[in-house]
């Protein structure tokens, strides 16, 4: 199992545990985080499901690939950080991964 | 503005998968309908997010596309010769003796005696950015549609965003506008590569000016925006002067003008019975992503034996005095004719 933590605006932190092959979006939608609305179903076809990775995290999870990095057009307050948790698959390398969640996603 | 009113049995509000099978179902049935949608072309969710992912769990089909599931759907709903009001969205509901008139935003009126609601997760309408006081400017300054070019003159113009409406907004205001600022996050667009060549070619001529950035607050009072604030790829901001903008950041899902036709609603979705998968009112049928009832899966297949139970129902209201004789497509020489097939 791999744990995550997902903190929000306000600070507050839950970790929850997923399975590698899964999303960081899916974890998020199982475990009812709130601020993850995945409206499109991790199709990577709305940007609702926006997170900021932690710094330590930015290496191990990657970079977006273009379609992604075109999504994230569509999302608010976009930094270098920026990925929509759809497009992270969790690796046994991600246990302990902490994203941060937008004040607002739209 | 039409001024023929359609005559028809049923409408169809909604063309994505479950919408488009319904025309197959009630066709079987001799039952004629039109379908409006707010997107331009067919397939709704599957041809608007994801026309290009795999769908696993159509009967029959082992892995099939958004778009190809839409062009077999079209294929198959073809002998029925439904015809499609794309580009418009129906705004009213009224009722009439024994039926119903439905009026699009585009001015399209139809009347019909059976209302099929398949409007999947709602209309697709522009997302609204999360600006502070943005409201206050919507209608007057800011803007997520070009209806009128004219408004446009003479104005100030902000665009946000870089796909292929914000590209072809800066192209078609530009020569209107007094002033064109363009604004992305990135110098990279997701857009048709002609435009964004011209565009950097207005750029180059001093005509547009693009900067690099996000807006993050908006200023002005009384509904009148006087300027953006703007953060710049360095973090740092910066103000942009503007009297309109119009910020493109893709489509999202609403409820919209369903919600106002007084019918029951529960959290956005319409509840329907399970054997005729009809609303709180006789004649208006809600089925796939839209309707709720116990057990609901949200599920493309659902969606696609509603539709054949409600025709059932709808063939009563449509034919009053005819006895519906259950057949089969496989054995059924009427329904083959039907069909087309020789």
């Amino acid at each position: 199992m791999v744990r995550i933590t997902f903190i929000q605006s306000d600070g507050t932190e839950r970790v929850v545990e997923a399975e590698p092959g899964m999303t960081v979006m899916e974890a998020a939608v199982k475990n009812g985080i709130p601020g993850i609305a995945a409206e499109c179903g991790g199709a990577c076809a709305c940007a609702t499901c926006h997170v900021y990775v932690d710094d330590a995290w930015r290496e191990p999870t990657g970079s977006p690939e273009q379609m992604e990095e075109d999504m994230l057009d569509f999302a608010f307050d976009v930094r270098p950080s920026s990925r929509l948790s759809c497009q992270i698959k969790v690796t046994d390398a991600l246990d302990g991964l902490v994203v941060r969640i937008p004040d607002k996603q739209f | 503005m039409s001024d023929k009113t359609i005559k028809t049995d049923a409408v169809i509000i909604g063309a994505g998968p479950v919408g488009m099978f319904a025309v197959f179902e009630l066709g079987l049935v001799d039952i004629k309908s039109h379908l409006v949608d707010i997107l331009d072309r067919p397939g709704g969710q599957c041809t608007e997010l994801y026309p290009e992912k795999p769908i696993y769990d159509i009967p029959g089909l082992t892995v099939v596309t958004g778009q190809e599931l839409t062009d077999r759907l079209m294929e198959q709903i073809k002998p029925f010769g439904a015809e499609f009001h794309l580009s418009q969205r129906v705004e009213s509901l009224e009722r009439l003796n024994g039926g119903f008139r439905l009026a699009t935003d585009a001015g399209t009126a139809l009347e019909c005696k059976v209302v099929v609601i398949a409007a999947g997760g709602g209309s697709f309408t522009p997302k609204r950015p999360p600006l502070p006081g943005i409201e206050a400017y919507e209608g007057t300054s800011v803007f997520y549609s070009v209806r009128k070019m004219e408004n446009f003159k003479d104005r100030d113009v902000l665009v946000v965003g870089g796909g292929d409406s914000a590209l072809d907004w800066t192209l078609n205001l530009q020569p209107v506008a007094k002033s064109l600022t363009l604004v992305h996050r990135r110098a990279e667009f997701r857009a048709a590569p002609a435009s964004v060549q011209k565009m950097f070619q207005l750029v180059e001529e001093g005509d547009v000016s693009f900067k690099l950035g996000q807006v993050t607050e908006l200023h002005g009072e009384g509904g009148k925006l006087r300027a953006v604030t703007v953060k710049g790829a360095d973090g740092a901001t910066f103000e942009q002067p503007c009297e309109v903008m119009l910020p493109f950041f893709g489509l999202t899902m609403k409820l919209g003008p369903v919600a106002d036709w007084g019918l029951n609603l529960e959290e956005n979705l319409v509840p329907v019975d399970t054997e005729k998968f009809e609303t709180s009112e006789k004649g208006i049928f809600a089925i796939g992503d839209i309707n709720t009832y116990p057990g609901k899966l949200k599920l493309i297949l659902s969606g696609f034996h509603e539709a054949a139970l409600m025709a059932q129902q709808a063939y009563h209201y449509i034919y009053p005095d005819k006895k519906l004789i259950f057949q089969y497509t496989t054995s059924s020489t009427s329904l083959q004719k039907k069909l087309g097939v020789k």
